[in-house]
């Protein structure tokens, strides 16, 4: 029983690393109605300019600050060139725009920085807590409770920033509906180039924790996989929505991958989330926190 | 027009003339060889050292005139790892030169499989060292296809006797009643040493636990956790790329020791090491040879190469790293075929049919590796017609957390088994494929090398 539950935390903390990716697609869904394909070239970008200007000899907070920086100005030159020309086109034109984003982004992370593995060292050991290995026998790493902690002030900054902000509010009306928010006065570009910023952000920590556990390498860029399944079932405008579904996600690909494929051969988990996403479109296609779409008729 | 649809205007004609100026041809009295390289994409970090050692080498040749006289040119084209770029890659370089780019490297088991009939078709030597099609060691069926030095399935067998003597005891008999686990990467790629695994595991009375991990495998919190419940006694670890240094973590996390981990040759560079941090401490992977810095052939190469503004590598700190060593020996190889087949067919350029013959008689042992600068490097590989392997040995290292050390001499898996595992799978290839077998008795005794194996 001791090894079931040892999979089930593990899974549930693998999720919320995934929940962090998955906040980012959320902002920006959020706030422009756009599914941005590039939140994976972004977190792959964030984390290779904060290992890239740590090896400068920068010490961490200010790396840190100077990769939120260089995030930001992404999210501003974003909105600038790519979405504020498309402003009021369909979002399918928007969406393919941010795939297009997503291989500029990759090229350039590449060219910047070079395609080497950068290693990022934050300095929380990826080691067993070993109270709770000797006490209850069971493997929990101290830098997945770091990492769900992080998430978690994370999306409590987040949701008060969109609950009880100006620019919060604003992002909501403009979420709603990006003609009647620009008819009352709401500057859209200015809402658009923060929330890229703001997505910047959290794909800057996301990365900045993935990174420390595989180092900053191109295959970052597939953790955006991993946030889909979480994104279909969470839903697509919920941050709240984001965690529960990594939750979710985590511990049933984990337990599904460890109990139930050695029966199939294993190696189930990267495809079982989609089942279980599907599934979860069968019977709540806007998802379990999702804003249910009603047309008037 | 606005300024910046003016400047983008610019920017685009910019490309179009830069995408229709003609690319440089090669030299006719060059011997150019095609190089299939990643230096982006998600393999581009291992990628950046491996054909980084291979063009210093070929500089440093240079350098020293060529290889009797006749200079080498190259030219790479990105791949990223993909098999239908690197189809269209191959096309594209066939056309560069009359060689049609010497032979082939496609340094990607993927690659290798989609490659097989075309270059069996244009008479290109497809080499695939340490990866690729590893049946085609049957000279016999597989005229064109060369696995050279030593296969996955015998680096297998050899690991299993690596264990046992590092167990204290001498042979993979010696194993039975314990526990290994295979951490494989859920492809063909990983999936190649299975078969042999198993009759080793049926032949030797251990028990063996197979767990892939599904690509690119930077999660691998579920495959450790099932490494823990079985409790092995050692983990052979194939892993390629992200999946490595992720797996390294995975194992710290769950406690794992890192010292009874034994990983393939393409798990065991600084590249996955590094990034790992302390996590990869104690851990061992297989390995062509020495590496390092104090290897003589590396030292020249700095001196040579670096020294006259022409060294690859941007960051140098990684020449003589094992991915670096690695390219080295894909040139040393090259090369080296490429003198074996002037010995025979005059001091010129080369075609592929007369570099297949150069490699069908490639002999690179001890003697001649000291000649080079490369002692040590690989083991003595000698090709025959019937052996398109030539070795079949691995030797083993350890990283201490800054540098790998060698561990271990050259160690041999059961050949007679792997052997007829893998010539059962050739000739199936060739009834597949209605293959007429070469005599490979008379081509061995020095029949023309036009002696190939031919349709029915």
């Amino acid at each position: 029983m001791a090894f079931f539950f040892e999979v089930l935390i593990g899974g549930l903390l693998s999720g919320v690393m995934y929940s962090l990716v998955a906040l980012g697609f959320v902002l920006i869904y959020k706030a422009s109605g756009v599914f941005n394909f590039a939140q994976g070239a972004m977190v792959y970008f964030a984390a290779l300019t904060f290992a890239g200007i740590i090896d400068m000899g920068v010490p961490i907070p200010l790396a840190f600050l100077g990769a939120f920086v260089v995030m930001i100005a992404l999210g501003v030159a974003t909105e600038r060139i790519v979405l504020r020309p498309l402003v009021n086109q369909p979002q399918i034109t928007l969406f393919m725009a941010t795939i297009g984003l997503t291989f500029f982004v990759e090229g350039l992370a590449q060219i910047a920085w070079g395609a080497s593995t950068r290693r990022i060292d934050l300095g929380i050991q990826d080691e067993p807590i070993p109270w709770i290995l000797d006490n209850m026998n069971m493997v929990v790493s101290s830098f997945d409770l770091t990492a769900a902690a992080i998430a978690g002030v994370l999306v409590a900054v987040l949701a008060a920033f969109f609950q009880y902000t100006k620019i919060g509010r604003a992002l909501r009306a403009v979420a709603d509906d990006h003609q009647a928010a620009l008819s009352i006065g709401i500057p859209l570009q200015h809402i658009w180039g923060i929330i890229w910023s703001v997505a910047g952000f959290v794909a800057l920590v996301a990365g900045m924790l993935w990174g420390a556990r595989n180092g900053a390498q191109f295959a970052l860029t597939f953790v955006a996989l991993k946030a889909l399944p979480v994104l279909i079932l969470g839903g697509f405008t919920s941050v709240l929505g984001a965690i529960v579904g990594g939750l979710i996600i985590g511990s049933t690909e984990k337990l599904a991958e460890v109990f139930i494929g050695p029966m199939v051969g294993g190696g189930i988990e990267n495809w079982f989330p989609y089942v279980l996403a599907l599934f979860f479109l069968l019977v709540r296609p806007e998802g379990l926190f999702g804003e249910k779409h009603i047309d008037r008729v | 027009m606005s300024k910046m649809k003016k400047t983008l205007a610019v920017l685009l004609a910019s490309s179009a003339l830069l995408a229709a100026a003609p690319a440089v041809q090669a030299q006719a009295n060059d011997q150019f060889v095609s190089l299939l390289s990643y230096r982006v994409g998600p393999y581009g970090n291992n990628g950046i050292s491996l054909f980084g050692g291979w063009i210093d080498y070929m500089n440093l040749v240079n350098a020293k005139g060529g290889v009797n006289g006749v200079k080498l040119s190259w030219e790479e084209c990105e791949t990223e790892y993909n098999n239908a770029r690197g189809v269209e890659c191959y096309e594209r370089l066939k056309g560069k030169s009359p060689t049609k780019g010497t032979m082939i490297h496609p340094v990607s088991t993927g690659i290798s499989y989609s490659l097989l009939d075309k270059t069996l078709a244009d008479k290109v030597p497809l080499v695939m060292i340490g990866y690729g099609r590893t049946d085609a060691i049957d000279g016999r069926y597989f005229p064109y296809a060369f696995p050279l030095v030593t296969t996955y399935q015998m680096q297998a067998s050899a690991m299993l006797k690596f264990i046992a003597q590092r167990d204290g005891k001498k042979e993979t008999a010696d194993l039975k009643g314990k526990k290994i686990a295979f951490v494989y990467h859920d492809s063909a790629f990983g999936k190649e040493p299975i078969e042999v695994l198993r009759a080793e595991a049926g032949l030797n009375k251990f028990e063996l636990v197979e767990i892939p991990v599904a690509h690119p495998g930077i999660e691998q919190t579920a495959q450790w956790q099932q490494v823990r419940q079985h409790k092995p006694d050692y983990v052979i670890f194939w892993g390629w790329g992200a999946m490595n240094s992720a797996g390294l973590q995975a194992a710290q996390k769950v406690g794992f020791p890192r010292e009874k981990m034994i990983g393939v040759w393409w798990s065991g560079a600084e590249e996955d090491t590094v990034p790992a941090g302390p996590g990869a401490k104690g851990y061992i992977a297989a390995n062509f040879g020495v590496t390092g810095k104090d290897v003589p052939v590396i030292k020249e190469i700095m001196k040579t190469v670096y020294g006259s503004g022409k060294g690859n590598m941007k960051d140098q700190s990684k020449v003589g790293s094992v991915l670096h060593a690695r390219g080295v020996l894909h040139g040393i190889i090259t090369v080296e075929a490429i003198r074996t087949a002037q010995a025979k067919f005059g001091k010129r350029v080369m075609t592929g049919e007369e570099i297949q013959w150069g490699l069908e008689h490639l002999k690179i042992d001890q003697k001649r590796l000291a000649e080079l600068g490369a002692a040590g490097m690989m083991p003595d590989t000698t090709v025959t017609c019937s052996d398109h392997e030539g070795s079949g040995r691995v030797m083993f290292q350890q990283w201490d957390g800054t540098k790998w050390n060698k561990i271990s001499e050259y160690i041999e898996g059961n050949r007679k088994l792997v052997r007829q595992l893998l010539d059962a799978s050739a000739k199936k290839y060739a009834e597949e494929k209605k293959i007429t077998p070469r005599d490979c008795a008379a081509v061995d005794a020095g029949a023309p090398a036009k002696a190939a194996a031919k349709k029915k």
